[in-house]
């Protein structure tokens, strides 16, 4: 498979904290590893606030002024996390990553129309020139999107969330990035839609083989649709990394977090995970999911190490021969 | 009964969102609308919660003909609907602490001697720790600010609750929380609900019936 060509992004020890006034510390992301390979859709999952934007917001160097980093994050040869604001304003934003935002209706300038901004974006990360080819560029950025030409001339509070959201991953695909980061990219959409969106972001990492997807979601459904691995995450720290194939299907995820957000799906048994994520400025030093956790020992006061796919104290059992096989 | 008869709403009136839409809610039901995204489902949900008025058509609350809207609408209509938006951050006001946007509906109806009681049992139901309700709604995420709203919805303890893509952004062990909550409320009340949303497998999981935007309308 690909396993032989380098990774797009690889992710190492990435650590964000977050100074707050009166010396307090916020853990917000906590030793990530991972890599993303040519062709291949990283999904990362988990609750609202365990971090995940977090995370893509130090990949495009977007963080504010009070968080410090830690680890690195290889993009190419360059880390994104060392690099200058110069660096990533004239080569990385839009050229070497393309963002799909969470809130596409905060994204979008809206004093402007969408086809003004498609066209903005189009001159400034490709090399058409002239009106009339710009007016052409734009209105193909807007269909690989799926955005309907009609709407072009509207401003983003005249289009309804799915059509903003379309918009902006129109905006996002102009650049070519080998990198899309699609932050939360199905949120408030319909089924179809979802479906459509995920598809079309699949479609854009096949195309071609050399670029990558890495979708921060909650949904995990559009996850499953989208990802060949699913990382994770519970309060700043990856907790599971693994086959998609195997997470959703059999034998399932093997963290009792992850399996508790499975199995509250509507069309599983919709139950809760009890209790609330922990706060991220006071973290306990051992497992943070140990409160919530019908597992959880004495053991689970010291911090589970990250061994196969998983950090855990008391996995569900890893996939046997026969497992996979089936 | 909730009664929405042929609805038309919108922002322009010659192009209205919603045209000719009747449903109707029967107390202690639960009815989920289910539509994609921009059909105007919003906006319906809008009018049902006496927040948008309609172009035409009419709606009746408890048997009473709703001829005023927003701030105008009475009062007993008006704490007889509670409402949980898509979109917390957007419908949390930035300044208040969470224990004040819980109580405010009290506040704003002169129940200012229940809220200490209200607010403290409210936060248990919805999962709300003591430390969270001194907080202002940035220092929390989307799902405990939704949490929040959710119980502010229910501090008036309304006869009718209209959830417009309640859990859209939220994840799936919260989604599954707030809707135990709505749940149980419903349960101990006899509520009626509207949960407007475009998730087939959850309004099912979560209604008694599932209406089509399309049978609603008759478009």
């Amino acid at each position: 498979m690909t396993t032989e060509r380098p990774p797009v992004l690889s992710v190492r020890g990435l650590s964000v904290r977050f100074l707050l006034p009166g010396g307090r510390r916020v853990a917000a992301v906590t030793d990530a590893h991972f890599d993303v390979a040519p062709g291949e859709c990283l999904a990362l999952i988990g609750e609202s606030g365990c971090g995940k934007s977090v995370l893509a917001s130090a990949l495009l160097g977007l963080l504010p002024a009070n968080a410090q980093t830690a680890g690195s994050a290889l993009l190419g040869g360059l880390d994104l996390l060392t690099a200058d604001e110069r660096t990533l304003a004239r080569t990385v934003r839009g050229r070497r990553i393309g963002l799909i935002p969470q809130s596409p209706a905060a994204h979008l300038t809206p004093v402007r129309t969408i086809r003004s901004q498609l066209e903005e974006t189009v001159a400034q990360l490709t090399g058409v020139r002239g009106r009339t080819a710009l007016r052409t560029a734009a209105e193909q950025a807007a269909e690989r999107a799926g955005f309907p030409p009609g709407h072009l001339d509207r401003h983003p509070h005249e289009l309804s969330g799915g059509l903003a959201q379309r918009a902006a991953t129109a905006l996002a695909l102009v650049g070519e990035a080998p990198l899309l980061l699609a932050d939360e990219p199905t949120t408030g959409l319909d089924r179809d839609l979802v479906d459509r969106t995920v598809d079309e972001l699949r479609r854009h990492v096949d195309a071609d083989g050399d670029r990558a997807l890495l979708m921060i979601t909650h949904d995990l459904a559009a996850a499953e649709r989208v990802a060949d691995r699913v990382a994770v995450m519970y309060a700043g720290r990856i907790v599971e990394l693994t086959e998609a194939s195997a997470f959703f299907g059999t034998p399932g995820p093997r963290h009792p977090y992850s399996r508790g957000l499975l199995e509250a799906l509507p069309d599983r048994s919709f139950t809760p995970i009890p209790g609330l994520p922990p706060e991220l400025g006071a973290l306990p030093d051992g497992c943070a999911f140990a409160p919530r956790c019908d597992r959880a020992t004495d053991t689970c006061t010291t911090l589970p190490p990250f061994t196969g796919s998983v950090a855990c104290h008391h996995p569900a059992p890893a996939p046997t021969p026969e497992d996979i096989r089936a | 009964m909730l009664e929405l008869r042929a609805i038309t709403a919108g922002y322009d009136r010659q192009a209205p969102a919603v045209r000719d839409a009747t449903l109707t809610v029967t107390p202690g039901e639960s009815v989920g609308l289910l539509g994609p995204s921009g059909c105007g489902k919003s906006t319906l949900a809008r009018v049902a919660a006496l927040l948008h008025r309609p172009d035409a058509g009419e709606v009746v609350l408890d048997g009473t003909p709703v001829h005023r809207w927003r701030h105008r609408a009475p009062r007993e209509l008006r704490t007889a609907v509670g409402v949980v938006f898509q979109q917390p951050r957007l419908s949390a006001d930035p300044r208040l602490r969470l224990a004040d946007l819980i109580a405010e509906p009290l506040r704003a109806t002169g129940r200012r001697s229940s809220v200490p009681d209200r607010v403290a049992e409210l936060a248990e139901t919805v999962g709300l720790t003591p430390d969270l309700l001194t907080r202002r709604p940035h220092e929390v995420s989307d799902g405990q600010l939704q949490r929040a709203c959710l119980a502010r919805a229910l501090v008036l303890r309304p006869r009718w609750l209209i959830c417009d893509e309640m859990t859209a952004m939220l994840d799936a062990s919260t989604t599954a929380a707030l809707v135990g909550v709505v749940e149980a409320y419903r349960t101990s009340t006899g509520a009626g609900l509207l949960a407007v949303g475009h998730d087939r497998a959850l309004l099912n999981r979560w209604c008694d019936r599932t209406a089509d935007w399309k049978t609603v309308t008759g478009w």
